[in-house]
Parts: C-alpha cells; structure tokens; sequence
C-alpha cells in the first residue's frame, strides 16, 4: 500500500508576514487562514472532518490541537500536532494523505500561525541541550547551522560567495513577491558579505528573520480534489528521516537527513530529481540550501556551492529555488516559515504563480527541515 | 564568581557524576561495559545496544576540533562581553562528540583538526565547565 497519488492540496491560504509582533494573536491568525483556505478550496467549514496544527511559539501550551479545534469550532475525526519544527507543514501533508488514505476523515485543514515570540515567550529547550549546549552559547539556530556550514568549507572547500549566492537569487525571486519581507530590492553577493558577521561564517543576510505570520492548506483525496476550483496538488512522494537532537551529536555535520528522506520521496513518486520543475527547499541559512540540494541528489555531494554559483535559482532561471524568496527573503513566521515552502510549491503547480511564475511547472521538490538538521520532510508534488 | 550570568548546567542524578569529575578538573565519560561503546552526554542506557549497565570512566581529555564558530554577536544577551567567542564541537579521543568554547587561542589561529585539550573553568562556588584549549 502506499499512499502515492491518493491525496491533493486543493486550496491555501498565506499571510503576508509583518516584521512586528502585530496586533493580532496565533489564534487569531489560525482563524483567519482557516477561512481563507476553506474557501480557497471551495469548501464549508462543515467539510473539514480532520485538523493538522503546530504549537505557536508565542502562544505555547499542550494539547493545542484542541485549542484549536475549540476555537475553530470544528469537530475533527482525526486530529493531532505535527511536531517537527520547520518540517511540520511538510509532515502534514503526507500525514493527511495517510488519514484519509486510511479511512479515518475526508478533508484535512492544515494550518499554523505564530507572531514574533519575545524572549520570555520561548519554550524551554531539550534538558540535554540546556545542560551541556546552552552553557557555551550553542543556543538556539544560529550557532547550530555556523557549525555546519564551517564544516562544510573545510571538508569541501564551500566559499563564502557561493553560500552568499542563495540569498542573491532568492531574493530575485521576492521582488516578484508582493508578501515577501524583503522583496523591495535586490541584492548583490558583496551586500551579502558586506552584512554584519553574525555568527562566523554566516553573515546577516544569510539567516531569517524571525515575524509574523501563518499560512493553512486543505488536503483531500485526490478524487474530491477535482471537484474544487483549482489544479489538485497531487502528493506523489514522501520520506521522512530523524535522529538527532542537539547538531553536536548528529551522526555528520555535513551529510544530513535529508538524504533518506527525498530517497524515500523520490522513489515513491518514481521519479528522479533532475525530473523537477522547481525546488522549494527549507533555507532557514544559506547553508541549509547547499547541504538540502546535495543530499537530495540535484548535485553530488560537496558540490552544492558550485552547483549554486552556477546556476540561476530565480524563478526565471534554469535552475528555480525558492521561488517565493525562501524564507530569507519571505520572513520567518514560526512553523508557517516551513509551509511557506509547501504553499509556494502549491501555488505554482496550480498555475498561481503570477509574476514569478515557473513556466510549464507540472512536478516540484519541497523538503521541510527541523531543528538543526534534525526533523527532514521530503515531499513530491505534481498535477 | 558571584555575578556568573550566563546559563548554568543544572545536574540530574544521571549527569551528576560529570560535573563532579569536572569540578575535580577531570573528563569523566561513560562507557558501557555491554558493547564497550564511549558515550556522551550522560544517559542511563547505552546509546548503541540500549544496556542499561554503564560505568563513568576518566578519558585522556585530548581530542581535535571538529567544527567551531566564532560568535561575533552574543548567541545570548548574557555573552555579550565575549563577543567574539569560539563555540566549537570536540571529538574526543575516545570518540564522542561534546560542546564546548575554545579558549586560549587567538582567533585567527582556529582551525578545524587541531589537537585540543580539556582546560577546566571554575565559573561558580559549586560549578566548573569543561572548556578546551590548544594542545
Ligand atoms: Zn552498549
């Protein structure tokens, strides 16, 4: 049994991300998302029978999917939290498709939303972590993925530029993105390294920025799909992969999850990379994209950056990559940074693309990422 | 040692013999005597064969940097007069991985593959980090 070709994405909706905390609550934000894909999908709120969320950084509490079952007033016959940081959204998809699959609902709302988390609003850390990481400043994401990305230069001579060049052509692609962030301007490699070191080798303009924001798609069976106003958004592959916690125990450092994840989606979907029309990879650093387009096998390993510097990633390239603006250019509302990556790749099988548009897009790549490197979702999607 | 700010370990029973080792200004670490496998962090179980029969043992606290970062802004409010500081992982001789600053080498001079070697910190009345240094 698998579940390839079973399930579509029929509608979505997005919110623009707001650099500020907003004057709005995650719930809130659920809520409005909620409406806006029932709709999207051609839907009732009386069709939703299945619900798939992810806690809100700034509103963090257990037994959520309740909280949001309560405050959607829906009634799931399947309902959970898909707990896998940034690879939720992507983890929701495939889990969808096998509730259904599996007889257990119809119509699944996958939804989250958070808005910018104050410090005091974080969730405790891993115990392990807090013990031994957090005393020497390995805190949060940032130093994680600085320490995957000096070991990825020295074991294969990665450079500065070529890391720098994701981010250029990414934002690219968010100036024809009227949601992004930062789409007013483009930038160049030299803006890239000429922004502040942060957390040596990544420099500002390498690392998201935390906001606002949520996103919610609808997921069904392929065949109700049809009878909705849009291309359904077949899933025709999935893989996921985990097994570490803190990076300093990762197995590698710089050959990551995702390689048995989008082995496990690629050989679902029967496919191979090099069939994709675009790829919509989880790009939390720069880094993250280069080690993400490796492991999926879009190059050998160790030549992501000269794959990157030698090809367009922009929506109008030869090669497109985030045709959103990735999250370095979108921003990074909590786990709705993850879907970004999902809803975008939705939109463009769907023909919604607009000004950035993939010609002729008919199969794509999306991998959601966790932690540092810790949770992957690798997922085919096509019409 | 008593305005220390920064985020301290707060010991269990399971990891409570490491940070007494390290107050003693030894690298204790566990190995299970199942498999014979080094491990670290501390657990109650082998991280390869799951026994439940492990024993602290002294290592030599030698080992090479395996991958560092140099903060250049605080990856906490509470560092911000560190800046700039290595965060690094150390493979330990005996083979695992542990977190760590890198301390006593100037920054120029970090490179990935140099031996290290525990160097021992006194940051409060009741704790000691285990920090590392240049062979
Ligand atoms: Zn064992």
């Amino acid at each position: 049994m698998s579940i390839k070709g079973k399930a579509a994405i029929s509608g979505f909706a997005e919110m623009a991300p707001q650099k500020g905390a907003g004057n709005i609550t995650p719930l809130g934000i659920i809520a409005n998302m909620a409406r806006e894909a029932i709709a999207d999908a051609g839907l009732e709120k009386s069709d939703i029978d299945g619900l798939l969320t992810g806690w809100a950084l700034s509103d963090y509490s257990v037994l959520w999917p309740s909280v949001v079952a309560d405050y959607l007033q829906i009634r799931p016959a399947y309902f959970n939290q898909v707990e896998l940081g940034g690879a939720s959204a992507a983890g929701m998809v495939w889990r969808a498709a096998a509730a259904i699959e599996a007889g257990m609902c119809n119509t699944v709302l996958c939804v989250v939303g958070d808005r910018r988390a104050r410090a005091r609003q974080m969730p405790p850390f891993p115990s392990i972590e807090a013990e031994f990481d957090a005393p020497y400043g390995l805190i949060a994401a940032n130093p994680g993925y600085a320490l995957i990305a000096q070991r990825h230069k020295y074991e294969y001579g990665t450079t500065a530029e070529q890391m720098a060049k994701v981010a250029v052509d990414q934002r690219k692609s968010a100036c024809q993105n009227p949601s992004a962030l930062f789409g007013n301007k483009e930038i160049d490699i030299d803006d890239v390294l000429n922004s502040r070191m942060i957390v040596d080798p990544l420099h500002l303009l390498e690392i998201v920025s935390p906001c606002t924001g949520g996103g919610a798609f609808i997921v069904t069976s392929t065949e109700r799909a049809k009878d909705g106003p849009h291309n359904p958004v077949v899933l025709l592959g999935a893989g996921e992969a985990g097994g570490h916690s803190s990076i300093t125990h990762a197995r590698s450092l710089t050959t990551s999850l995702v390689k048995p994840a989008a082995e496990a989606a690629f050989h679902m979907a029967e496919v191979s990379p090099q069939d994709m029309d675009f790829v919509q990879p989880y790009d939390c650093y720069t880094i993250t994209v280069i080690v993400t387009l490796e492991d999926a096998g879009f190059c050998e390993k160790g030549e992501g950056g000269r794959f990157v510097a030698d090809h367009d990633l922009s929506y109008a390239g030869d090669f497109p990559c985030n045709t959103h603006g990735g999250q370095l250019s979108f921003g990074q509302p909590g786990l709705a940074g993850g879907m970004s990556h999902v809803i975008e790749g939705a939109r463009q099988l769907m023909g919604r693309g607009e000004g950035r548009q993939v010609k002729d897009a008919s199969i794509g790549y999306v991998n959601g990422n966790g932690g540092i490197m810790a949770e992957q979702c690798s997922l085919v999607l096509g019409v | 040692m008593g305005d220390y700010t920064k985020p301290l370990p707060h010991p269990n029973e399971v990891s409570q013999p490491f940070w007494d080792a390290a107050k003693r200004h030894e690298l204790q670490i566990q190995r299970c005597n199942a498999c014979g496998t080094y491990i670290f962090y501390p657990r109650e179980a082998c991280s390869e064969c799951l026994a439940a029969d492990l024993i602290w043992i002294p290592v030599s606290g030698r080992g090479q940097l395996y991958s560092y970062t140099i903060a250049q802004a605080p990856t906490h409010p509470a560092f911000t007069d560190d800046v700039p500081y290595v965060i690094a992982i150390i493979e330990l001789e005996e083979g695992p991985h542990i977190t760590t600053n890198l301390v006593g080498c100037p920054i120029e001079d970090v490179t990935i593959g140099m031996p290290v070697v525990a160097a021992f910190e006194d940051v409060s009345a009741e704790m000691t980090l285990v920090k590392f240094r240049p062979e």
